[in-house]
């Protein structure tokens, strides 16, 4: 449906997107005529201030959401014509998501939750066990694979959660502060974990994070304020800029 | 794909063990209790129609009273007495044998044991009416019979209690103040439908009875045996005939006393039966009402408690559909999981109970069928409002849940 055979258009591409919640006095421009588009094969960090709109980018890009104004071309297909249910299933076939707080379905194996997502695909039972098992086995959890994500810790959680976004093989993994919860080592595992699917297995990954130590394994970040753009560029670049303007 | 929604099911419900059990509750008592009633009311009315088969359905009784049967129906109208006997046996050719029966309650007495037994006083021709052997000792003889003699026959109840398990012929015991020898005893017959025991009975010659337990002639109930070759229909045309003629009851006056025979009597217990089982397994339809509103309710808690998990699943890639199915199949395996357990619940409690009642243990698979089907039907009704709901949620909405 989503799949583009043109090499150069871009996987995600938002043209002047609108968010807005409430109105009059209330209203709130969540996201505010961003434009901005990710090629395939990018790792790109969404930050900014708390409130500025980055998770509502991610729920747009994560075809969760749909714009109040404004065009979201995911692989040149329009998401804002499609219904709930076409959204789901493009969800399914072509993106990955990762949560801060790791989303697992509590009192569920790892196995099952990674399982999940090729349920509703309709894979057959014994490969969707055996893709379940290679998901696991590339984030490191081999011999977790029954464990409860309560007798999980949480990078082990968080692995979980990249095996159960990885295991449909998505062209997309979306991560909205994925170490949020996790400690500075815990973290730097994940962020090496996300880099070494961004280089070898070319998945486009784009992640929310606050902390600069993370957002340098990106090749690009997108600074946010208000629900704008403020900067787009590599790491260095708009760090070097944002130390400069504070 | 409905396996694996079935498998979801199931795994959700395992997940939650405690609130599933509470969540079926239920239906379990529910459908337990419409099958426990079923299966016992069916049961007894096997045993009304069966105790009917053995007392022989060329049985009929002769009884004063206008009307309907009932209590105290026979208060106004004239008693029977012992030339009706002999009539009906004389002048009715349907008729084989009849025998007068009058009874009361009373202590029976022997040394220090006692007992509240049913005293008869009839004859002879009562023993073939009834077909009922004497397995020790001997019957009337017609020398006690017309002398009234103070002798008894007695059913298996009353031995046990006075004598246990010793010969009871020969030893005397008291009723009220006369003392009777015992000459028989009955062949053990069992409790009867009408939940009595038949065999707490003592049965002496009717002189006796009248002379020494009433103190009058009257006969308040014959007992008639239908000749073989004819029905039971045209034994009670001619019997009620004979005695509206002895009676003197004119053209177009109501008859002031009742002929019924067994099938009568079984039809009309069973009849009484089915109303009960009717009207009980109408308020245990009703718990079943309940049980299903409950597993809405919980259903409905759920749904709001695993709003989190909704929105997991959904962004992972689940369709509305395949949320309504996973909660709608949940709320239908749940529920058939109750009816099982309901099933098995009822089954038992009605063997038990036939057990109790000594009488037969009657289920019926077509009950247990609809039973199980109702259960299931509750599951989708009661399930599809919840289920709708989860489904119908936003699934950032649903993430961002608590
Ligand atoms: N469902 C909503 N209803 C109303 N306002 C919302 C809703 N979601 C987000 N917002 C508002 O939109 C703005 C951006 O929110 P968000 O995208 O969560 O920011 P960030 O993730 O950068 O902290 C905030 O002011 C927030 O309060
Ligand atoms: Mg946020």
């Amino acid at each position: 449906m989503a799949d583009s055979k043109d090499a150069n258009v871009p996987v995600i591409d938002l043209h002047n997107i609108s968010k807005i919640y409430g109105h009059g006095e209330a209203e709130v421009r969540a996201m505010d005529g961003v434009s901005l588009s990710i090629a395939k094969g990018e790792f790109v960090a969404i930050m900014g201030p708390s409130g500025s709109g980055k998770s509502t980018a991610m729920n747009m890009i994560g075809c969760l959401d749909r714009p109040t104004n404004g065009d979201y071309l995911f692989n040149g297909v329009h998401v804002g014509n499609l219904t709930k249910d076409q959204r789901a299933i493009l969800r399914r076939n072509y993106l990955g998501f990762v949560f801060q707080g790791f989303n697992l379905l509590p009192r569920t194996s790892a196995l099952d939750n990674v399982e999940l997502p090729l349920i509703y695909k309709g894979v057959p039972a014994a490969e969707r066990r055996a893709q379940a098992l290679d998901a696991l086995a590339k984030v490191g959890l081999k011999g977790r694979e029954h464990h409860d994500p309560s007798e999980l810790s949480g990078g082990q959680q968080q692995r979980a959660a990249i095996a159960r976004a990885l295991v449909g093989s998505p062209q997309v993994i979306l991560a909205d502060e994925p170490t949020g919860n996790l400690d500075t080592k815990l973290s730097l595992e994940i962020m090496e974990l996300l880099k070494l699917l961004n280089e070898r297995d070319h998945i486009t990954i784009v992640m929310v994070t606050h902390e600069e130590d993370m957002a340098t394994y990106a090749q690009r970040v997108i600074w946010m304020v208000d629900g704008r753009v403020e900067r787009d560029g590599p790491p260095a670049e708009v760090f070097d800029h944002e130390r400069h303007s504070a | 794909m409905i396996w694996e929604t079935v498998r979801l099911a199931i795994q959700a419900i395992y997940r939650n063990a405690l609130r599933s059990i509470l969540t079926v509750l239920g239906v379990v008592i529910g459908v337990g209790a419409v099958i426990a009633m079923v299966t016992v009311g069916q049961g007894s009315s096997d045993q009304v129609t069966a105790d009917v088969a053995k007392l022989g359905t060329n049985v009929l009784m002769v009884m004063p009273g206008a009307g309907q049967m009932g209590p105290g129906n026979n208060s106004v109208s004239a008693a029977l007495d012992a030339k009706d006997v002999e009539a009906l046996i004389d002048q009715l050719s349907s008729v084989r044998t009849a025998a007068p029966y009058n009874a009361t309650s009373l202590n029976a007495v022997f040394g220090t044991e006692d007992t509240r037994t049913s005293v008869a006083g009839t004859d002879t021709r009562y023993l073939d009416v009834v077909d009922w052997p004497i397995v020790l000792g001997r019957g009337f003889l017609p020398t006690e019979e017309s002398s009234g003699k103070a002798v008894c026959i007695i059913g298996e109840t009353v031995r046990q209690e006075l004598f246990g398990n010793t010969n009871p012929i020969g030893e005397k015991i008291r009723l009220k103040n006369v003392s009777c020898e015992i000459i028989g005893l009955f062949e053990a017959k069992g409790a009867s439908s009408f939940g009595s025991d038949q065999d707490d009975i003592v049965l002496m010659p009717i002189k006796a009875f009248q002379r020494r337990v009433t103190g009058s002639t009257d006969i308040t109930m014959i007992y008639v045996a239908a000749a073989s070759n004819v029905s039971t229909d045209r034994t009670l045309v001619d019997i009620e005939a004979l005695m509206r003629e002895r009676r003197r009851i004119s053209d177009g006056e109501e008859d002031d006393f009742n002929v019924r025979d067994m099938k009568q009597m079984a039809s009309m217990l069973t009849g009484i039966t089915d109303v009960l089982t009717g009207l009980l397994s109408a308020v245990a339809a009703v718990s079943l009402l309940v049980g299903g509103i409950g597993i809405m309710n919980i259903m409905l808690v759920s749904v709001t408690e695993r709003t989190r998990e909704i929105g997991i699943r959904l962004a992972i890639g689940a369709t509305a559909n395949q949320v309504l199915l996973q909660f709608l199949v949940e709320a239908i395996v749940l529920s058939m999981i109750g009816g099982i357990v309901g099933i098995l619940l009822g089954l038992g409690l009605a063997a038990v109970a036939s057990n109790v009642m000594a009488i037969p243990f009657s289920p019926d698979l077509a009950i247990v069928a609809i039973a199980f089907l109702f259960s299931a039907a509750v599951g989708v009704i009661f399930g599809y409002f919840p289920a709708r709901r989860a489904a119908r949620l936003d699934p950032i909405e649903a993430l961002r849940h608590q």
